[in-house]
């Protein structure tokens, strides 16, 4: 069960940021059709490009989940291009653990996602 | 004899192993079946007795394999009710079968036709129709399911008109379970377009229940041995003689033709001429071992045992309010399959805390992405019985189940 790791289980079972943005917030869906994941990232950026307020909703499992929890918790108050340059090791490491094959879409799901909205 | 599951489950070396000091639960048969020791050796047998290819050698090792593999045929036809064997094409799987007849039937189909298919199939039997549908610009329609899972017939006689040159759907659902009335649903469009070309996706019900072509009155029918306790790697169609001789060839090359000149060829008879190259002759002597070894316990008993296992799991999941089932409500309905979601929990959750107690599920959307969507879900968890499982793997799957709840909701039903 190494891969339900306290802080995993944690975020799943009580997300950080899960809800909507009021206003004119960037807001981009994506999902994984091979496991049926979904998340939809809202993300509001000030004018010098630091990331204001960020939110997900979305269904999926645990680890795509707690995956979108931590990040979105993780980028508050970062700018964009600290945003951007996240990759598959950040999530690693903010998940706490090493992602196998047959896991690797969920805990990315919420990364792209941001980065879509990022690119928009 | 009576039918006892501990003693057909010690045929099958895999279900001997222990993986982490534990038991195998498999209940993914309608993935693949497992396979019993006499297929194992049958396909061992070949390459250490007669490795060789067939009907090229008069010498008699390859006379044996020729033998063998025809043998084989024999056995499927009968098998499937089918009196002559020249209707049985071997092929890669079920997928390759019915990617063969959209390629040759499908592709010679005059325009105003149109194609119908189902909500519940397969992905193997709509994207190749798809296809078709695609290059030739003709309508695909999809007949819709009721809130149990089975076919709606009063949409049918809506889809299927004067047009409809091919109907093609699946005897029992991969995810649903249901058991479609085939032979209802032949006589009722036959009463609409007796010329409609009726294809049976039979992957799901040739490994579990008796059957014969020739009373069900379908035009082709196809299945993988490997969910019948088979090999990988073979898969049949079967498809009246007169069809199949006018069809045109799927694939070319060496064994399916009768003469070669550089300008033209004479392709070969049926079957033959849609089996070109050499075939997975292991797998097919295998696949005639896994049919000896079904008929030795019998069709009719496996099929009641694996109703008995649904009526006791069914019996079971829907007394808990935490899990939610699709597909029919009576076990009568359907084949020894369930689908399922344990409310908040993302199937691949579920069949990864399973997997701690070596509980092999399915999880996803089992290769019907439509039909989840006409389900409106976007993935479910699929339990699946074959004639080794029995009440005990029942009850490690509940067990398993209430375990997965504990962990991630801290709560069960």
């Amino acid at each position: 069960m190494d891969l339900y790791r306290d802080n995993i289980l944690d975020h799943f079972r009580n997300p950080r940021n899960y809800g909507t943005l009021a206003g004119s917030a960037t807001r981009v869906s994506q999902n994984n059709p091979s496991c049926g994941d979904s998340i939809t990232i809202n993300i509001d950026l000030s004018q010098k490009g630091k990331i204001r307020a960020v939110s997900f909703t979305g269904t999926g499992c645990a680890v795509s989940m707690a995956s979108a929890s931590m990040l979105t918790e993780f980028i508050k108050g970062k700018t964009s291009t600290e945003v951007l340059a996240l990759q598959k090791e950040d999530v690693e490491r903010l998940l706490g653990l090493k992602l196998t094959l047959a896991r690797i879409k969920c805990a990315l799901l919420p990364l792209e996602t941001i980065h879509q909205a990022l690119h928009k | 004899m009576l039918f006892k599951p501990s003693k057909i489950a010690s045929d099958f070396p895999v279900l001997q192993r222990k993986i982490k000091g534990k038991r195998i639960v498999y209940l993914d048969s309608t993935a693949s079946s497992l396979k019993p020791q006499s297929v194992i050796q049958e396909t061992v047998r070949y390459y250490e007795e007669c490795p060789v290819n067939i009907f090229r050698g008069v010498y008699t090792l390859s006379e044996e394999a020729t033998e063998g593999y025809e043998n084989s045929r024999g056995k499927v036809a009968e098998f499937i009710g089918c009196p002559n064997s020249a209707e049985v094409v071997f092929t890669r799987n079920a997928t390759e079968s019915l990617n063969l007849i959209a390629q040759t039937v499908g592709r010679t189909l005059p325009a105003h036709s149109n194609i119908v298919s189902t909500v519940m199939e397969h992905h193997a039997n709509i994207v190749p129709w798809q296809v078709i549908s695609g290059e030739k610009k003709i309508p695909l329609r999809f007949i819709d399911i009721d809130n149990e899972g089975r076919l709606k017939l009063d949409d049918l006689e809506k889809k299927i008109d004067k047009n409809t040159a091919i109907l093609t759907f699946t005897f029992i659902s991969n995810v649903l379970g249901t058991i479609n009335p085939v032979k209802e649903i032949i006589a009722r469009v036959k009463k609409i377009n007796k010329n409609t070309v009726i294809v049976i996706d039979a992957a799901q019900a040739v490994p579990h229940l008796k059957l014969s072509v020739m009373d069900l009155g379908c035009d082709f029918l196809v299945f993988s041995a490997h969910k019948m306790l088979g090999p990988t790697g073979v898969g049949v169609l079967w498809g009246k003689a007169e069809l199949l001789k006018k069809m045109p060839p799927y694939q070319t090359g060496g064994e399916m033709i009768r003469e070669v000149q550089l300008e033209k060829t004479v392709y070969n008879e049926p079957p033959y001429k849609f089996e070109a190259g050499t075939p997975d002759i292991a797998g097919v002597l295998g696949l005639a071992k896994a049919v000896e070894y079904l008929e030795n316990i019998g069709m009719g008993k496996i099929r009641e045992h694996e109703k008995e296992l649904t009526v006791y799991a069914l019996g079971k999941l829907q007394k808990l309010s935490a899990i939610e089932i699709y597909g029919p409500k009576e076990a009568t309905e359907r084949g020894g399959v369930i689908a399922f979601n344990l409310k908040g929990i993302h199937p691949h959750d579920v069949a990864q805390i399973l997997n701690n107690d070596n509980i092999c599920i399915r999880s996803g959307h089992h290769c019907a992405m439509p039909l989840h969507h006409r389900l409106e879900i976007n993935s479910s968890c699929r339990a699946s019985f074959y004639l080794y499982n029995d009440e005990s793997d029942v009850d490690a799957l509940l067990q398993g189940l209430e375990n997965t709840a504990k962990f991630f909701l801290r709560k069960w039903c």
